[in-house]
C-alpha cells in the first residue's frame, strides 16, 4: 500500500515537472520560431533576436508606466512597433551585407546583440523591474497536476503565434511571396518579387514574433536588459533541434527542451548548474546525429 | 513597330566580354529565335533584357528604355522570362507555382480566367495543383514554367531552350503550346533554342549568335535554306 502510494506520487511528481518543463518551453518556442523565421529568409542565426526583443519589452514597459496604457492595447502597439523596427534594422544594417559570406552575417547580428543590449541598458538602466503578466499565477489543478494560468498561457500563446505565423506563411500571397524569395530570390525576381523587401518583411515578422516573446519572459525573470541571454541560448537549442527551417520544429523544440531541462534538474543531483552546459549538449548532440533536426525538411530535387 | 529594340549592347562576366555590341528586333506579336553554338551568348543576351546581367547599349521595350532596370522592374513591365532549366520553385507546389506567376496582379477576374485557361492548356494540372513542383517529370515541369509565365498575363515572352532534356514527342507538343501562344494570345515570343530546325519552322525571324555577336539575321524559312547555317546548325 505504502509503495504503492509513493509510486503514484513520484508519477504525479514526473507529470508535475513535465507541466512545468512545457510552461517553460513556451518561454523558448516563441523566440526560436523568431529565429527560424531568419533562417528560413537568409540562412544565417539572428544573434541579436534576444536582444531586439528585450529592447521592445522595455517599450512595453514605458508604455505601461509613462502612459498608463491597458495590457491588451500595449501587447498589439509593442508587436507593431517590433515589426517596423524589424524592418528597419534589415534595411540599414543587413542590406550593405545582404550579399556577404555567412560569416559576415553572423558578425554582424553579434555586433547588433551589443547595440541593443547596450541601448537598453543606456536608456532604461541596469534596475530590476517588475513586468505585469495579464494572468494570475494562482495554480488551477488538472487531473491532480497544478499548473498556473499563467503557465497555460506560455504555452497557449506560443501555440497560436505558430499557427498564425503558419497560415500567413501558406494561406496569404504576401507570405507565398516570401517564401519563394527566400528560397528562390532570382526567379521570384523574374516575376516581379522585390526580394529585398521581402527580407525587411521577414526580419518584421521575426522581430514582432520575438517581441511576443519577450512580454511572456518578463514577468517570470523580472525586466532587465539581459534577461534574454539564456533564453537565447535555449532557444536557440530548441531551433536546432526543431530543425532550422522548421517553424513546427522550433515550437516542438521549445517545448521539448523545456521539459528536458525541468527534468534534468528534478532528477539529477547537482544539475542545476548544469543546465547550461546541457544546452550546449543537447546541440552537439543533434549536430552530430541529426544535423537537419527533428522536423528540417529533406530537400526535395529532382535532377 | 518592334516591340523590343536592343542596339549595340554588350554585356561581360568579370573580364571575360560575353556580348560583343548585340542588336536586335522584335516585332510586336512575332516570334523571334536566336540560334546559336554553346557559349555565343544567347543564354546571355535573354539575360541582359531581363536586368539579371549589367549592360551597356540600349534596351527598349514599348519605346521605353529598360536597360539598368532591376529584374524585378523589367518584370513588372510583363516581361515574362522562363530561364534555362526552367527556373521552376521546386519546393512549391504546382498551385503555389502559378500564383506566383500571378502575385503582383490586382485584377482577380482577369487571374481566374487566366488560371482556368492554363489548365485548358494543359488539362494535367488541374488534378495535381497540390503536387511539389519537383516531383514533375522535366516535360510537365517545363509546362509548368510556360504557365506559369502566362500567369504574368506577359506582352513578351523570353524562353531559353524550352527543349532541353525533353524527349522529342514532348518537344514538339511544346512547342505546339508555344505556337498556340503566340496565334491566340498574341504573345511576342522571344525563344533561344539548339533545336535549330525546330526553332527556324516555329520563328518568322532568326538571328544566329557567334562569339558574341550577330552573324546572320533574316526570315526563318531563308535562313533554313542558307547554305551555311544548314552546315553550322541543321547538319546536312
Amino acid at each position: 500500500m505504502a509503495t504503492e502510494l509513493l509510486l503514484a506520487a513520484s508519477f504525479q511528481g514526473l507529470i508535475q515537472q513535465i507541466a512545468f518543463g512545457l510552461a517553460t518551453g513556451g518561454l523558448f518556442a516563441s523566440l526560436a520560431l523568431a529565429l527560424v523565421l531568419i533562417y528560413r529568409a537568409m540562412e544565417t542565426i539572428n544573434f541579436a533576436q534576444g536582444e531586439m526583443a528585450t529592447f521592445t519589452t522595455f517599450i512595453a514597459f514605458t508604455l505601461f508606466t509613462s502612459l498608463k496604457l491597458p495590457y491588451w492595447l500595449v501587447f498589439p502597439i509593442t508587436i507593431a512597433l517590433a515589426m517596423v523596427l524589424g524592418v528597419l534594422v534589415e534595411r540599414v544594417v543587413i542590406r550593405p551585407v545582404e550579399r556577404a559570406p555567412v560569416l559576415t552575417l553572423v558578425l554582424v547580428t553579434i555586433g547588433l546583440f551589443s547595440i541593443f543590449n547596450g541601448v537598453t541598458g543606456l536608456i532604461w538602466g541596469y534596475v530590476v523591474r517588475p513586468f505585469p503578466s495579464p494572468l494570475p499565477t494562482s495554480p488551477i489543478l488538472l487531473g491532480g497536476v497544478g499548473i498556473s494560468y499563467q503557465d497555460l498561457g506560455l504555452i497557449g500563446v506560443s501555440t497560436i503565434v505558430l499557427v498564425l505565423v503558419w497560415l500567413f506563411f501558406t494561406r496569404t500571397q504576401l507570405g507565398l511571396m516570401m517564401r519563394s524569395a527566400a528560397l528562390y530570390p532570382e526567379m521570384s525576381r523574374l516575376l516581379g518579387v522585390r526580394v529585398g523587401w521581402m527580407l525587411a518583411l521577414g526580419w518584421g515578422l521575426a522581430a514582432g514574433v520575438g517581441a511576443v516573446s519577450g512580454m511572456l519572459v518578463a514577468p517570470i525573470t523580472v525586466l532587465d536588459p539581459n534577461m534574454m541571454g539564456a533564453i537565447l541560448l535555449y532557444s536557440f537549442t530548441a531551433a536546432v533541434l526543431g530543425g532550422l527551417d522548421s517553424p513546427v520544429g522550433a515550437v516542438v523544440g521549445g517545448l521539448v527542451v523545456g521539459v528536458l531541462l525541468a527534468l534534468v534538474g528534478t532528477y539529477i543531483p547537482h544539475a542545476e548548474d548544469l543546465r547550461v552546459a546541457f544546452g550546449f549538449l543537447v546541440i552537439i548532440l543533434v549536430l552530430v546525429f541529426k544535423p537537419g533536426g527533428l522536423f528540417g525538411q529533406a530537400q526535395v530535387e529532382r535532377v | 513597330m518592334p516591340l523590343l529594340e536592343l542596339e549595340n549592347v554588350t554585356a561581360s562576366y568579370g573580364a571575360v566580354q560575353a556580348l560583343h555590341g548585340i542588336s536586335l528586333s522584335v516585332d510586336e506579336g512575332s516570334v523571334v529565335a536566336m540560334l546559336g553554338a554553346n557559349g555565343a551568348g544567347k543564354t546571355t543576351t535573354l539575360r541582359a533584357i531581363s536586368g539579371l546581367v549589367k549592360v551597356t547599349g540600349s534596351i527598349r521595350f514599348g519605346g521605353k528604355p529598360i536597360a539598368g532596370l532591376a529584374p524585378e522592374e523589367v518584370a513588372r513591365q510583363r516581361i515574362a522570362h522562363v530561364p534555362e532549366g526552367r527556373g521552376i520553385l521546386a519546393q512549391l507546389t504546382v498551385l503555389e507555382n502559378l500564383q506566383m506567376g500571378s502575385c503582383l496582379r490586382r485584377d482577380r477576374s482577369g487571374v481566374k480566367r487566366d488560371l482556368d485557361r492554363v489548365f485548358g492548356l494543359f488539362p494535367w494540372m488541374g488534378g495535381r495543383t497540390g503536387t511539389t513542383a519537383a516531383l514533375l517529370s522535366g516535360g510537365e515541369q517545363q509546362m509548368l514554367a510556360l504557365g506559369r509565365a502566362l500567369m504574368m498575363s506577359p506582352r513578351l515572352l523570353l524562353l531559353d531552350e524550352p527543349s532541353l532534356g525533353l524527349a522529342p514527342t514532348i518537344v514538339r507538343s511544346i512547342f505546339e503550346t508555344v505556337a498556340g501562344i503566340n496565334r491566340e494570345e498574341g504573345v511576342t515570343i522571344l525563344l533561344v533554342e539548339q533545336n535549330a530546325k525546330l526553332a527556324l519552322r516555329a520563328a518568322g525571324r532568326a538571328y544566329v549568335l557567334e562569339v558574341g555577336e550577330i552573324a546572320v539575321s533574316g526570315p526563318g524559312q531563308e535562313l533554313a535554306r542558307n547554305e551555311s547555317v544548314r552546315r553550322s546548325y541543321l547538319g546536312y
